[in-house]
């Protein structure tokens, strides 16, 4: 009937391309792809022309992000990056599995792309490395660099957030995954800072974590960049607010 | 890899001032007809490098964009069709990525550079 809704489309399972030095889709992943489904009218209206996705693993999310997005005919450039360069060739088998193209790059987050690519990304999704662990277990070689956040799980995430930053548009949005023990709340009060405004998308317990996939966007009217521009901005604010009894005073001033 | 992400890579060395663009040494070139967007291409003209993308598509074998570019030829179905071609449709498949500054080699396999550094260039 032509009236029957298609189901939005993800990678299927069975089609998700493995390797054992690569993180395969797991809760953390299905958290993220939810939270693309469940912002996917928001998505579609934004229509995205280039969507990256920092530390792709098997590509999972990506490729579902690309299903979702070309369905509804939204055509829309790609880039994915991962430090493992097994990740990286699983995610082209993954791509290539469901019939969608994305350009793959082995790196380190964003590194060599920073000054090029710079404002141009307008949908950015990450599942970063956030499960606390010694600092010197970060970036290994392998699998252990999914997941290994180092310090409360901080250690990569608080160097993709300025990478993020730097790489959206002017209209871009991060979609990132976080434990509660990396303090989401912290995460999303240092981007206030850097003016995005944060909501949680999806808030799911397991048995082990608790996740959270938030999205940023910029949002330029809660812009701050420091306490000194903030105090600034509140007092030319407090200032606005004054105007009005300003002319009134000033015109009951000149009556007299 | 496209000439999209060529035209957005730089050399990541540390130290390294002038990065763009990578050389480009082509062993295997590919085609990979995909659908044109033309709102992707006018909004991406004015961030790419009009130059580095000629003389990329050239070390693939394309030779039929303009030398120069300029904004008013984007009202032209053929040169949309012509930079639409070069900048998504080329592939390098296998060859490698040469920084202009240094040398160093970043190898492409299977379409995939590899931008990963080692200790001492970090």
């Amino acid at each position: 009937m032509a009236s029957h809704k298609q189901l939005p489309r993800t990678a299927q399972i069975r089609l998700v391309s493995s390797h054992e030095e690569v993180y395969e889709p797991c809760d953390d992943s299905f958290a993220l792809v939810d939270a693309l489904l469940a912002d996917r009218t928001n998505l579609l209206e934004h229509r995205p022309k280039l969507c990256m996705e920092i530390g792709c693993g098997s590509g999972y999310v990506i490729t579902s992000l690309a299903l979702t997005l070309g369905q509804e005919g939204c055509v829309s450039n790609y880039i994915a990056t991962d430090i493992n360069p097994h990740a990286v060739k699983v995610t082209s088998e993954t791509l290539k599995a469901h019939g969608v193209d994305a350009e793959l790059i082995v790196t380190d987050i964003a590194s060599g792309l920073e000054k090029r690519l710079a404002g141009l990304v307008d949908v950015m999704v990450v599942n970063p490395p956030y499960v606390p662990t010694p600092e010197d277990e970060v970036g290994a070689e392998g699998i252990t660099s999914s997941w290994a956040g180092g310090e409360n799980g901080r250690t990569v995430i608080d160097r993709i957030l300025p990478a993020a930053d730097h790489l959206l548009s002017e209209k871009g949005w991060l979609y990132m995954v976080t434990l509660t023990a990396n303090n989401p709340s912290e995460i999303c009060l240092q981007m206030r800072n850097k003016g995005y405004a944060s909501k949680i998308i999806i808030q799911r317990s397991t048995e082990e974590e608790s996740l959270h996939v938030i999205k940023f966007w910029r949002d330029f009217d809660t812009e701050v960049d420091d306490t000194a521009d903030q105090s600034a901005s509140g007092f030319i604010s407090y200032l606005l607010a004054q105007i009005p009894l300003f002319s009134s005073w000033r015109g009951s001033n000149s009556n007299n | 890899m496209r000439l999209l992400t060529h035209n957005m890579l730089s050399s990541n060395i540390k130290g390294v001032t002038n990065g763009f663009p990578l050389r480009i040494e082509a062993v295997k070139v590919e085609e990979k007809t995909v659908e044109m967007n033309t709102d992707f291409l006018k909004n991406m003209f004015v961030k790419i490098d009009w130059k580095v993308l000629v003389e990329a598509s050239r070390t693939l074998g394309y030779a039929e964009l303009p030398e120069e570019g300029d904004s008013s030829f984007l009202e032209s179905d053929e040169f949309l069709s012509r930079f639409h071609h070069a900048l998504l449709e080329l592939h390098l498949e296998e060859g490698a990525l040469i920084c202009p500054e240094t040398g160093r080699r970043f190898p492409v396999t299977k379409g995939i550079p590899n931008m990963l550094l080692h200790e001492d260039e970090v």
